[in-house]
C-alpha cells in the first residue's frame, strides 16, 4: 500500500468571520475487517478511525469513523475564519499513524 | 417474537447483516432513554444508490451554533450493514454549522439514520430509505 496522502481544498484568504467550505480527501483502502482473502482467512481491519479539524490549536470538529466509511474517504464541511490563522487537519490510522495537513488562511 | 429475541440475545456475534433493532439499541444507549424528536436534522442521500461501496451522504442540523445552543454530536447508522455504526461527529461552538458530506458503504437496500445530540441534551432523529443496486458487501 502506498502511504496515505491527505488532500485539502479550501481558500487561502477570507473575510473576517467568513464561513468557508473545506473539502478533504485521503487515499486509504479503509479495509473493513469484514472481508476474507482467497484462502478464506479474514483480512484484518485497517481503517482511518479518526479525523479532527483545529484552528489555531482549538478543536472545531472531530469525527470517529467506522468501517462503513468508503475507501479514499472524502469529506466536506464548514469552518469559520475569525482571524488569520492555521487550520490543521489530522487523520488517525488504526495503526496509530497520524497524517496531518496544515493550511494558513489570511484574513484581509 | 420471543424466539427471535432469544436468538438475537444468544448469538449476537458475527451476523451477515444487522437488524434495525440493533441500531435502536445503540440509539437507546446514546440517548439514555431520553425522548427523541423529529425535525432539525436532515439527511440527504440518493433514493437509489447504484454502487453500495460509495454512497454520498450529507447531514445538516438546524442550529445557531452558539456557546449555549449548538450541536454536540451527530451519529450515523445503516440499519442493515454488518457493522451498522458508520460515523460519529462531534462539534464545538467554533464550528459554524453542523453540515458534513461523506461517502458511505451500504451492504443492501435499507434505512440510514442520523441522530443529532444538542448542547441542551435534546435528541433529534431522521431516517432515509436507500435502495441499493449493487451492495457494498465490505461495510
Amino acid at each position: 500500500m502506498t502511504k496515505p496522502l491527505p488532500r485539502v481544498r479550501m481558500p487561502a484568504t477570507a473575510k473576517p468571520g467568513e464561513v468557508i467550505e473545506v473539502k478533504t480527501l485521503i487515499s486509504h483502502e479503509m479495509e473493513s475487517g469484514q472481508r476474507k482473502d482467497v484462502s478464506g482467512q479474514p483480512i484484518p481491519r485497517k481503517i482511518i478511525k479518526e479525523f479532527a479539524a483545529t484552528f489555531n490549536g482549538q478543536e472545531i470538529m472531530h469525527a470517529d469513523w467506522l468501517p462503513g466509511i468508503s475507501s479514499n474517504p472524502f469529506q466536506s464541511f464548514y469552518v469559520r475564519v475569525p482571524e488569520s490563522g492555521t487550520f490543521v487537519f489530522r487523520w488517525t490510522d488504526d495503526d496509530g499513524t497520524v497524517y496531518a495537513s496544515e493550511h494558513k488562511v489570511t484574513v484581509g | 417474537m420471543t424466539g427471535g429475541a432469544l436468538v438475537a440475545a444468544t448469538i449476537p456475534a458475527r451476523k451477515a447483516v444487522a437488524a434495525p433493532t440493533d441500531v435502536a439499541a445503540m440509539i437507546a444507549q446514546l440517548t439514555g432513554g431520553k425522548p427523541i424528536a423529529d425535525g432539525r436534522v436532515t439527511l440527504d442521500l440518493p433514493a437509489v444508490a447504484e454502487n453500495g461501496l460509495s454512497v454520498p451522504l450529507t447531514f445538516a442540523v438546524d442550529s445557531p451554533m452558539s456557546a449555549t445552543d449548538h450541536v454536540r454530536a451527530v451519529h450515523i447508522f445503516a440499519e442493515q450493514n454488518p457493522l451498522p455504526h458508520i460515523a460519529s461527529y462531534r462539534f464545538s461552538p467554533l464550528s459554524p454549522k453542523a453540515e458534513v458530506s461523506i461517502r458511505i458503504r451500504l451492504a443492501k437496500s435499507q434505512n440510514v439514520v442520523a441522530l443529532a445530540e444538542m448542547a441542551d441534551g435534546a435528541f433529534y432523529l431522521v431516517k432515509r430509505e436507500v435502495s441499493v443496486t449493487v451492495g457494498g458487501c465490505t461495510g
